[in-house]
């Protein structure tokens, strides 16, 4: 799951930089190849340049420094319109002052087309997004989530290849967003567009990408497909944005291959496996999953002494915080089976975890 | 909704019908609501409410003649206008004269008739002196007095002023005539003014209206996607005009663009009077423009030549001279060569007076005056109705169409500047509507044909005292406003409106 290379590469950031001000550096250094037919997510807090990248993209912005290529050829020099990009929009930027077939009309009457094939073509189109029947609707007679189908809709009208979303399901609610999700899905499988989608939700990236950038301050900082990213972060921001995670700070102590030896900030030694740890000496920053823990079982590889301090039932499962090694934010999973005896608050219990689970990280 | 109608209607608690109840605790938050406006409402009803209402109605009532010939209106009104006026008539007509001039009133009724007929004051004035020495028959000794007494429309424009409820001001307004025998004919021509007025007074209002949106458009456009700081500058440079007095705006435009004015300095420094006059010599359609530089040409033409240009300015058609050329051909036809050459020296001289001498423009004390001034005040009023709706659009749409594969044009042509409509239509209602009834700037730079007819209002309201026919004029004025508001409800509707 590298970056792609070769043929099917389609999109390319090759070392693009940006600066609005010519103070800061929105976008450092960005390298990003895009393969034909890709669903590839760009999370990020907000602020950390993801908007910026597709705005390059789509040609609105320019880039500072560097080559931005479509299909091989750079596209520095080439004018929005001309680029053949489909986009929609946070708030969807549908024209008030036309109906929802006018709106869908629009690129292609740009683009000269006949009446009948435009005609032909919204009602195919409509039809996709299941909203067949509002072709003469104002889009302020539309609902939130009629309105995003309309963009998706208008973006995909004139058959664009790359179709760019900036946090299109931003506005819904959870149920239409997950909706939403499945279906922005199933186009993208059915019609084989490459999609560059931004989003601050990551379990919507998780759910929809082939390939996740995650994005902090202007950097990748990493590049992989959902289940890489969550199984095996390669540095403590990515491990703390991508789902929940225990973080243990401490210093390297020893290392043999693949493993470390870390001496935790609250006294006990434990194994890990050495990631983005640095030489022994280094403070590190070790990161376990909360489902990951095994909870009274003293034959553990890496045992704790913990205390519990918090139980939430959650159904499926108990949410148990407790302190390990002097700090008390530490979460734990419990399955709710028959296996698992019940916890008690205050109670004292050894927790551990295979050492390849815990991935010792760099030091924040 | 069943449930009341079968039961009843609702009651509260306490058995009282609901809407009662309702209406009493509304009556309270109703009355302290109505307290808070009844200052403005009073103060509005005091100052604008009656004042206008009871000036329109002078539009239609002028009881001037009634009240102070109230024998000889009797019999006016009794008589059908056609027939000849008869002894009795004038025997009313006699003791009101002498009734008026003891009474020393005799001054206002003249006045009034002679809005209806001119000259015949001085006839009322002067038979009144004689008429108490007058003896019967009546009608002889008044037509011996002034001989106008013995015409049958003379008697027909008094009976005309005998009737105060009249429709005589509007149709004058009109430039129409009521006559006394009921009919309404056309003002004779060359006292048709008002219609004249009228359209010019539209044509103005128009093309201000026109230019504002020309200038202003791009103005607002600026305003509403520049940087926030260097807007806020710009805005500022909109609105400083906006809060300097109109009388020095206006004095302003005078020293721009008089004969020695900074405008025609710098077009006679660079040279581009002369570009401007070949190519206005190339159309001969020159308007206001034309009259200071094309007549200098004719006249510097007939001073160096003579009678070469002269024939060639004869052998033009009438429509195509300058009135300079106009005047000296008739004078060269008349008197011949030496007086032409002379008028054209006389002409020259005069030029050189008002600073037009070297070839310069006039474009003060005319219309060009009338519309660069009108448009430059008027300007903001275009600008930030267009500015405010502009601002709330947001730029994502332009964007959107880009990417969609529109040009700038087209995405500028087919979604911003529909958006941009509503602004339009306030910014074009407001300016005109200001414009239609606009006074100041004409009076002072408008000359003779850059008057507009609230000029006129104003000359009948200070100058010539007819209030009434001002009254029918500003009548006439606001239904052309009301109509215009209709129509342009009708076409893109009022609520489409946005002020900001
Ligand atoms: N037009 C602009 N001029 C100056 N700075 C800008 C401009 N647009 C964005 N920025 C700055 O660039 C940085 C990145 O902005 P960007 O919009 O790309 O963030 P984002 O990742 O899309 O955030 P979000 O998730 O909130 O949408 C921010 O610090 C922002 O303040
Ligand atoms: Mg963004």
């Amino acid at each position: 799951m590298a970056a792609g290379s070769g043929d099917d590469v389609f999109v390319e950031f090759e070392g693009v930089q940006k600066s609005y001000d010519g103070v800061i550096l929105v976008v450092k250094d960005l390298n990003l190849a895009i393969r034909r037919g890709e669903f590839v997510t760009m999370l990020g807090p907000s602020g950390s340049g993801k908007t910026t990248c597709l705005l390059m993209l789509a040609g609105f912005e320019t880039a500072t420094h560097g080559n931005i290529k479509l299909g091989g050829v750079s596209i520095n020099n080439i004018p929005p319109h001309k680029r053949n990009i489909g986009m929609v929009f946070q708030n969807y930027a549908l024209f008030p002052h036309m109906t929802v077939g006018e709106n869908l009309a629009f690129p292609l009457e740009v683009r000269k087309l006949g009446k009948a094939e435009i005609e032909q073509k919204v009602t195919r189109v409509l039809d996709m997004v299941q909203m067949g029947g509002f072709k003469s609707r104002r889009p302020s007679q539309l609902s939130g989530g009629q309105q995003q189908r309309i963009a998706l809709a208008r973006a995909l009208v004139f058959e664009a290849e790359l179709i760019l979303m900036d946090e299109p399901l931003g506005a819904l609610d959870k149920q239409l967003r997950e909706q939403m999700q499945y279906e922005i899905k199933h186009i993208h499988e059915s019609l084989g567009i490459t999609v560059v989608y931004v989003t601050h939700d990551q379990s919507e990236a998780l759910t929809m990408s082939d390939r996740i950038a995650v994005f902090d301050d202007g950097v990748i900082q990493q590049l992989a497909d959902p289940a890489t990213l969550y199984e095996r972060p390669e540095n403590a921001f990515v491990a703390r944005f991508i789902g929940e995670n225990n973080t243990l700070g401490g210093k390297v102590t020893g290392m043999n291959g693949v493993n470390a030896t870390v001496q935790l900030d609250g006294g006990p030694t434990v194994q890990a496996l050495a990631v983005n740890c640095g030489a022994v000496g280094n403070r590190t920053m070790l990161s376990v999953r909360p489902e990951r823990i095994l909870i009274g079982d003293a034959s553990a590889p890496n045992v704790l002494e913990a205390r519990v301090v918090e139980l939430i039932y959650l159904g499926d499962h108990i949410r148990c915080r407790m302190e390990v090694a002097g700090d008390d934010s530490f979460i734990v999973k419990v399955p709710n089976s028959h296996a698992h005896a019940a916890l008690n608050i205050g109670e004292v219990t050894p927790i551990g975890w295979v050492t390849e689970d815990c991935r010792a990280l760099d030091a924040v | 909704m069943t449930d009341a109608t079968s039961k009843g209607p609702l009651t509260t608690a306490d058995g009282t019908p609901l809407k009662r109840k309702l209406e009493q605790a509304m009556f309270a938050s109703r009355l302290r609501a109505f307290g808070l406006v009844a200052p403005l409402l009073a103060f509005i009803l005091a100052v604008f409410v009656v004042p206008i209402t009871v000036f329109m109605v002078r539009g239609f009532h002028n009881p001037t003649y009634e009240t102070y010939m109230p024998k000889s209106t009797e019999l006016l009104l009794e008589w059908d206008g056609v027939s000849e006026p008869t002894e009795e008539m004038a025997a009313a007509m006699v003791a009101d004269l002498i009734q008026a001039r003891a009474d020393k009133t005799i001054g206002r009724a003249a006045t009034r008739v002679n809005q209806e007929y001119s000259g015949t004051r001085s006839m009322f004035t002067r038979t009144a002196r004689k008429a108490a020495k007058m003896e019967a028959p009546f009608m002889a000794a008044l037509v011996k007095a002034h001989k106008n007494w013995g015409k049958p429309e003379v008697w027909q424009a008094i009976k005309v002023a005998a009737t105060s409820w009249t429709p005589a001001y509007f149709l004058a307004a009109l430039d129409l005539k009521y006559k006394g025998d009921g009919s309404v004919v056309w003002q004779v021509e060359e006292r048709q003014i008002h219609i004249t007025l009228f359209l010019r007074t539209m044509e103005i209002s128009l093309i201000v209206t026109l230019s504002c949106f020309a200038l202003g458009f791009p103005v607002a456009w600026l305003l509403a996607n520049l940087k926030v700081r260097t807007a806020n500058l710009l805005m500022i440079l909109v609105l400083l005009p906006f809060w300097t007095s109109i009388l020095v705006r206006t004095t302003a435009w005078i020293a721009m663009l008089q004969g020695q004015g900074v405008v025609n300095d710098l077009m006679a420094f660079s040279g581009l009077n002369q570009v401007i006059l070949q190519f206005m010599l190339l159309f001969r359609d020159y308007g206001d423009l034309k009259l200071a530089s094309l007549c200098s040409n004719d006249v510097n033409g007939v001073l160096a030549t003579g009678e070469a240009t002269l024939q060639t300015l004869s052998a033009q058609a009438a429509d195509a001279q300058t009135t300079c050329a106009a005047e000296m051909v008739r004078i060269y036809s008349a008197s011949g060569l030496e007086a032409a050459v002379a008028q054209a020296g006389a002409l020259k001289a005069e030029a050189l007076r008002w600073g037009y001498g070297d070839e310069r423009f006039s474009m003060i004390y005319n219309k060009t005056g009338t519309l660069v001034a009108m448009t430059h005040i008027l300007l903001p009023f275009m600008i930030l109705p267009l500015y405010s709706v502009m601002k709330t659009i947001p730029p994502a749409y332009l964007r959107a169409a880009k990417s969609l594969g529109a040009t700038n044009w087209t995405a500028f042509w087919r979604v911003y500047f529909p958006q941009t409509v509503p602004g339009i239509g306030a910014g074009s209602m407001l300016v005109f509507i200001l414009a239609i009834g606009y006074y100041i700037t004409p009076a002072l730079v408008g000359g003779q044909d850059g008057q507009m007819i609230s000029n006129f209002i104003d000359f009948h309201m200070r100058k010539s005292l007819n209030w009434s026919l001002a009254a029918a004029l500003g009548g006439v004025l606001l239904i052309i406003v009301m109509f215009l508001y209709w129509l342009y409800d009708r076409v893109v509707g009022i609520d489409n409106m946005k002020f900001g």
